[in-house]
């Protein structure tokens, strides 16, 4: 059996309700867990971008991707390895705002970790931090010994490196 | 984009009309050329059933006694004529009934059009009475699925729904229509769709790939076509003749091929899988290119993967770039519609007999013939066998019916020996191997080619999981010939119980009704065959009759079906016995 790697999905679709389910039942019948999906406009009016990433051998995202292009509201989809794409993730962190002013500790990790204060009020304030999954997972890690209040993680969004040829794919229908 | 619309039957309309989103619904269905619909009302759906009531002389409504078998006669009168089948059902039960037809249509690429009405919008999620999610239900098993909430979209909606149905590999699709949307009032005009910018139904063909098909096939000692549905849903029949023909390739075929070329043709070499011939199974791993058309390597056709055909070069001719490498890696794949590249493809050909190559064949059929044929079709013990009824109905049909089968024993038997001298005369659920699909496919068989004699063979297990449509034959009067092939068993599960399972023969006998006293219930002629010696005249009663028939035949009780692939073994480990 071939290595499982990561790979990030992008699917460009029309914006139809139900979609969501017809793509996800493509991983679900197979047992194939999601590790991150999102959802956004794309760079083309009127049509949606998906990213998905999944943890899958070569020869199975091939079949994987074979199945979300035969759908028939589906435009176009890819699949890039972490190498051929440059990707985000981004968090918050919610924390005590006691701990702000009492440990100068943790204003030194979100100046190191290059992340953001959202907002501070008496009672809370909101880290933000975009990077790689990895800085994420670091910074978690040397908040959690503070208490975190609340913390979530979006999924990941990509770009590739390589021009998507999706536009001239819809100008060709369009002619 | 290429695009394969439906063949215009019905002119756009020309003029706006303020009508009710019911009565588009019956509108849009006569401009898709519709002539007749199975299904059954309820309350989501009863606006719609009003206008059926009102356009009863251009549109027939058949009622069939449960909503599976309005799928499975949507789905027979599909696969008999090519057209898409049609099923209407209302909310809730009515919906989710539809399911297993749904799923026997989708996994066996049947165009239908399901229709069902849902609660009204306002009360979408809120649990009401008959409310049921059929749109995520369906999802999985549709090629493509929509909720209309509003009058204005339902001409597009049905439109698409007919369009992707039939278009590239066809499929089933499913339209839920909410009952305000069914009431309100809108201008209506309709336009057939004729392309949608995020589908392609036909793949364009690649040139090189069809001629390094054509060079692998020139060059080929020892080629095997094996051929499936691809063919028939291509209406390709006549350029995959000519091909085979010219090159001298020995043809095989899948459960769903059947028929495409006659069964008495000199390259029809037989049935592959589980249940299939011996020589197309042995000799699958002994060719050297394998020319796969319009068929999808299933696992009932290609046993072990592992020991599949892996000396041979694999040339696949398919419309769905999906199924290409998904089970069998291929060396060349040629996409597109089957019509358009097997003609594309003769040209490229070189002629060939292959004659000792089909000698193989011959000798292995021999074998077949001796150790299983013969005993099937001409049985010297005193018990009747499935195959001697199909041999009788080969004769007095002269193999021109339309054979319907059901799931089981009885099915592998009717495939094996029916004669087919007509493409689109094997009508039977291969994918999903759903009992109970005969007897209402074979309604809507009949109805979908009135001028052909349409025969369902059942066995005593499915037959009695549908056979409240007996009922619809009744009030309909569809001339349909109903084969009951009883064995007093669940055969094939009883097979497997004896061969794999040390005859524990648990919950397989089955204990009947009087099957004749039904029918006739019903008032279908009937009559019950227990000796060899009345076969014959029972037979030509039923072919003769003009009505609906029903004929049971009481056969053997623990016959098996042989050859047989066992699951896990290789196709050349083909057991005779």
């Amino acid at each position: 059996m071939s290595e499982h790697i990561l790979y990030t999905i992008s699917i460009y679709t029309e914006n139809n309700i139900g979609l969501l389910n017809r793509i996800s039942a493509i991983f679900q019948r197979r047992h194939i867990n999601i590790e991150s999906i999102n959802s956004s406009v794309s760079e083309i009016e009127g049509v949606s971008r998906w990213t998905i990433v999944v943890k899958l051998s070569e020869e199975q995202m091939k079949k994987i991707i074979g199945q979300i292009e035969k759908q028939v509201e589906v435009i176009k989809a890819y699949y890039h390895t972490d190498e051929e794409t440059i990707y985000q993730e981004s968090c918050l962190f919610k924390i005590k705002s006691d701990l702000l002013f009492e440990e100068r500790k943790i204003q030194n990790i979100i100046k190191e970790s290059n992340s953001r204060i959202v907002t501070v009020n008496k009672a809370f304030f909101v880290i933000e931090k975009s990077g790689m999954k990895n800085e994420i997972e670091l910074l978690h890690r040397e908040l959690q010994p503070f208490g975190i209040m609340q913390f979530v993680r979006a999924g990941r969004i990509a770009v590739t490196k390589q021009p998507m040829e999706i536009s001239q794919l819809l100008k060709a229908f369009n002619a | 984009m290429e695009t394969q619309a439906v063949k215009p039957q019905e002119q756009d309309t020309k003029k706006t009309i303020h009508i009710s989103g019911s009565e588009a619904v019956v509108r849009s269905l006569i401009a898709e050329g519709v002539d007749v619909l199975y299904g059954y009302p309820g309350g989501a759906i009863m606006p719609v059933y009003d206008e059926l009531y009102k356009f009863q002389d251009q549109i027939q409504h058949v009622l069939t006694r449960h909503e599976q078998g309005a799928t499975h006669s949507a789905q027979g009168y599909a696969r008999i004529s090519g057209k898409v089948g049609v099923a209407m059902a209302t909310s809730g039960p009515g919906a989710t009934n539809l399911i297993t037809g749904i799923a026997d249509a989708q996994i066996d690429s049947t165009p239908m059009v399901c229709i069902t009405g849902q609660v009204g919008s306002h009360l979408l999620g809120t649990d009401a009475f008959q409310e049921t999610d059929i749109v995520g239900i369906s999802t999985p098993v549709t090629k493509w699925n929509t909720q209309v909430t509003k009058a204005s979209e339902i001409p597009e909606a049905i439109a698409k729904a007919f369009y992707i149905a039939k278009s590239g590999r066809p499929g089933p699709v499913l339209i839920d229509i909410t009952k305000d949307a069914q009431f309100e009032t809108f201008d209506f005009e309709y336009k057939k769709c004729k392309g949608i910018r995020s589908y392609t139904p036909t793949p364009k063909t690649n040139t090189e790939t069809l001629q390094a098909a054509a060079a692998l096939i020139n060059n080929a000692k020892k080629p095997l076509v094996v051929w499936g549905q691809g063919v028939v849903l291509g209406e390709a029949e006549a350029e995959f003749k000519a091909v085979i023909e010219k090159a001298g390739l020995p043809s095989a075929w899948t459960i769903l091929g059947a028929s495409a070329l006659p069964t008495t043709h000199d390259l029809n070499v037989g049935m592959v899988g589980m249940h299939g011939n011996y020589a197309p199974n042995v000799l699958t791993n002994e060719c050297d290119v394998l020319i796969a058309i319009g068929m999808r390597f299933d696992d009932r056709v290609t046993g072990d993967l592992s020991r599949y055909a892996k000396q041979a070069k694999i040339v696949h001719f398919e419309i769905d770039p999906a199924e290409v490498d998904k089970n069998v890696k291929t060396e060349v794949a040629v996409l597109g519609n089957s019509k358009t590249t097997l003609a594309e493809l003769l040209p490229l050909l070189k002629e060939n007999t292959h004659t000792n190559w089909h000698q193989k064949f011959k000798d292995l059929y021999a074998v077949e013939y001796e150790k299983v044929i013969q005993h099937d079709l001409h049985p010297t013990k005193e018990g009747l066998t499935m195959g001697e009824v199909l041999k009788e109905i080969n004769i007095q049909s002269k193999g021109n019916a339309a054979i319907v089968s059901d799931v089981g024993q009885h099915q592998m038997v009717a495939c094996r020996y029916a004669e087919f001298n007509k493409t689109k005369s094997n009508i039977t659920s291969g994918g999903l191997g759903t009992m109970g699909f005969a007897l209402p496919a074979a309604i809507g068989a009949k109805m979908g080619a009135p001028e052909r004699d349409v025969v369902a063979i059942i066995g005593d297990g499915g037959y009695q999981m549908t056979i409240q449509e007996l009922g619809t034959i009744f009030q309909t009067k569809v001339p349909v010939k109903i084969v009951v092939l009883n064995n007093e068993f669940l055969g094939m599960v009883r097979q497997w119980q004896q061969l794999f399972f040390d005859k524990r023969y648990a919950s397989t006998e089955i204990q009947n009704p009087d099957f004749v006293a039904i029918a006739k219930g019903y008032s279908i002629e009937a009559q019950k065959v227990t000796k060899r010696g009345d076969l014959k005249e029972a037979v030509k009663d039923m072919m003769a009759c003009k009505d609906a028939y029903f004929l049971e035949v009481a056969v053997e009780k623990e016959d098996n079906v042989f050859p047989m692939i066992p699951t896990g073994a290789s196709v050349s480990d083909i057991r005779l016995s």
